[in-house]
């Protein structure tokens, strides 16, 4: 029996009934953590089966918890799962952004003590980027991070920090030193230590992941620098590939998941406008070529920004196309399904700016993979 | 995906020789590349058709190897004529002013009556398959009254009228052979397209005004790293096209348009943007950058524009 095969099979077994149909909410999404919430005791099975088996991570080595597949044989676990129609096991931000860094650039102690905790789904991640006064000039951050014996004692505040309040680690840029770049270094900080505190903050489309995180006087063993003191500006870009790597092939998936453009247009009468149909028949033509392209392997600045402008344009479509139907906030008149569509067309404004925006992927592909002038 | 050893030097050879005599191309194989009897597939078919495409160069491959020879499967001593880069044969298929895969032309009692238009290489064919409401069939040019178009990209096409000339039938199915084709044009417009993007941005780096290069001011890098997301897409698209070809997959017919219809799309903005990118310079014969956006119009026409290719997308 070939791989593939196999995989299959076990997948059939394996995957409680109720987990092969798309999840309908966030709210069935399995994060994981310390306070993990489960939607459903097979969703927990489901994860522990996984994570047994290494799949959660299944290119990490075995001994940090993963199943050490090859790319290839990556792809055809992925390629099975999505078959087999199965919901993904476990999200996070560790498995998709902290795990490469950290087998990347972690010592031997940091990788045992923190990717089988990733892969197994007990502790979540967070990423700490963002600052007020440090958005698309990242490297101006000013979070401060002072050495004092064998801890740092880190002040500051970070901002648009996913999930923050349900975390139990976040994953932080610090400044060490006043060189912008150079001045940078990479710190794991417990979001259980004194003087860290995060707040929600609500966007255009109501209740969101996203907070701001404030560390006083908050003290961090350094043992926790990933890297060198003042590398933190290579392992943040080298984090930031996997980010807009990752999020690319989810948000294809999702517009996989979803009801077909026309269908959508049949059901609320539009069906047969000409003018419409093109606009549905280029924004299929657009997602095929995104998806073909994740496939071949591309920049992560160009899959960044393909992906999410064709994301934004899909958005604005399905809204247009349900007419007085996508007008609604919230409350009678409007199915649950119309106030989603509605909901992640305002959350989709957001995912052209954030991960880096639309503007800087542009000024990156100039500038490395074109080689135009400073 | 990556490419093998075999297909990387086959890139190498076709860029050398790009703009070469047919003959020459076919002593390599080039000609007989998708035929039987021929070393390769669409995938090889594709790099060749890019390089060819960089140069614009218009070797009869469209209208010989793909469109007309296709047909000829039941023909093999005709073939490999074809296959030796002995005749040329072209497929008339369009009647009206654009591209329709229906036709009107009628084959009956073993003649072809038909006016159709831009056959391309209709001037140098030796033979025409041409499709009827009956079927294909297969007319010597003698028996064709032929009228050279000139086109603004230079690519040879002509206006063929049958007059009830004697012809025999040939089985294949055209369907297959228009998407065939619009895939092997979409590699050949991603060639193109590529070759005029990097001419584009070479001339960012070098160009100076204002003190600096041009390439250092936001406006232009945005607008360059914006296309080259678009041909990154393309050639997605495109490749995915020829590989499904070769593989007999069953979605083959519908990559072949998405490859068209984005091939079509970039391919224009990427030319458009080469001359105004340019500037004056772009706008005059010598340089040769507005040869790109010629082709490209003539190229888009060709068997279906996008919005043609789109519509056939839709479920």
């Amino acid at each position: 029996m070939g791989f593939r095969e196999e995989i299959r099979a076990w997948l059939l077994e394996a995957c409680p009934p109720s987990l092969r149909v798309p999840a309908r909410s966030e709210a069935e999404e399995v994060w994981g953590g310390r306070r993990a919430t489960w939607p459903s005791a097979d969703a927990r099975l489901w994860l522990e089966r996984m994570a047994a088996r290494g799949y959660t991570a299944p290119t990490w080595p075995r001994e940090y918890g993963g199943a050490g597949l090859s790319d290839e044989d990556a792809r055809v676990l992925e390629e099975e799962v999505r078959a087999v129609g199965c919901r993904p096991a476990l999200r996070s931000l560790g498995l998709w952004m902290l795990g490469p860094v950290l087998l990347r650039y972690g010592t031997e102690e940091q990788k045992r003590e923190h990717l089988p905790r990733i892969a197994r789904g007990e502790i979540r991640w967070c990423q700490g980027y963002s600052e007020p006064g440090a958005g698309s000039d990242l490297a101006s951050l000013a979070t401060r991070a002072v050495r004092d014996g064998d801890v740092y004692v880190v002040n500051g505040q970070k901002i648009w920090t996913s999930h923050a309040d349900l975390a139990d680690w976040m994953f932080c840029l610090v400044r060490t030193a006043p060189p912008k770049h150079e001045g940078i270094s990479f710190l794991l900080i417990d979001m259980a230590s004194p003087g860290v505190r995060a707040r929600p903050i609500r966007l255009i489309s109501g209740a969101s992941p996203f907070c701001e995180t404030f560390f006083d006087e908050v003290r961090v063993p350094a043992r926790n620098l990933v890297g060198r003191e003042g590398q933190g500006w290579e392992i943040a870009k080298a984090l930031l590939g996997e980010e807009r790597r990752a999020m690319s092939r989810l948000r294809e998936q999702r517009t996989d998941d979803e009801e077909p453009l026309e269908s959508l247009a049949a059901r609320y009468g539009v069906g047969d406008d000409p003018l419409l149909a093109d606009r549905i028949a280029a924004a299929n033509l657009e997602h095929l070529a995104i998806k073909l392209t994740l496939r071949r392997g591309a920049d992560p600045s160009v899959l960044k920004v393909a992906v999410t402008e064709a994301a934004k344009r899909r958005r604005e479509l399905r809204v247009a196309i349900t007419g007085f139907q996508g007008l609604g906030w919230e409350g009678e008149g409007f199915s649950p399904e119309e106030l989603a569509i509605t909901r992640d067309w305002l959350r989709s404004r957001a995912l052209t700016i954030e991960g880096g925006s639309t503007e800087i992927q542009l000024n990156i592909i100039a500038r490395r993979v074109l080689g135009l002038p400073e | 995906m990556t490419w093998t050893e075999e297909q990387i030097a086959l890139r190498r050879t076709a860029r050398e020789v790009a703009g070469r005599p047919w003959a020459e191309l076919a002593r390599l194989g080039f000609a007989g590349l998708t035929l039987p009897g021929g070393d390769g597939g669409f995938v090889e078919l594709g790099i060749v058709l890019e390089e060819q495409g960089r140069k614009l160069a218009a070797a009869p491959f469209l209208s010989t190897v793909v469109l007309g020879g296709g047909a000829l499967r039941g023909r093999p001593e005709l073939v490999a004529r074809i296959v030796a880069g002995e005749t040329l044969v072209a497929l008339a298929h369009d009647e009206g002013p654009r591209h329709r895969r229906e036709v009107s032309a009628r084959f009956d009692g073993g003649r072809v009556a038909s006016d159709k238009t831009m056959v391309l290489d209709g001037n140098t064919a030796e033979w025409f398959v041409v499709s009827t409401v009956d079927g294909l069939a297969l007319v010597p040019a003698s028996a064709a009254s032929v009228t050279p178009l000139s086109l603004i990209d230079g690519r040879d096409a002509a206006r063929v009228r049958f007059d009830g000339a004697a012809a025999e039938p040939v089985a294949a199915d055209l369907g297959a052979l228009l998407d065939r084709g619009a895939a092997a044009l979409a590699a050949e417009m991603l060639g193109a397209a590529s070759e005029v993007f990097e001419r584009t941005v070479e001339y960012l780096k070098t160009r100076r005004q204002f003190g600096v290069p041009i390439g250092s001011f936001q406006a232009l890098k945005h607008r360059a790293a914006q296309l080259h997301i678009e041909l990154e897409l393309t050639r997605s698209v495109v490749w995915a096209a020829l590989h499904a070809l070769d593989d007999g997959a069953a979605d083959a017919p519908m990559l072949c348009s998405a490859a068209k219809a984005r091939a079509t799309d970039t391919f224009i903005a990427a030319a458009a943007e080469a001359v105004q990118m340019h500037g004056g310079i772009g706008v005059t014969e010598e340089l040769g950058i507005g040869r790109y956006l010629m082709r490209a119009r003539v190229a888009a026409e060709l068997l279906g524009d996008a919005a043609f290719h789109r519509r056939r997308l839709l479920r």
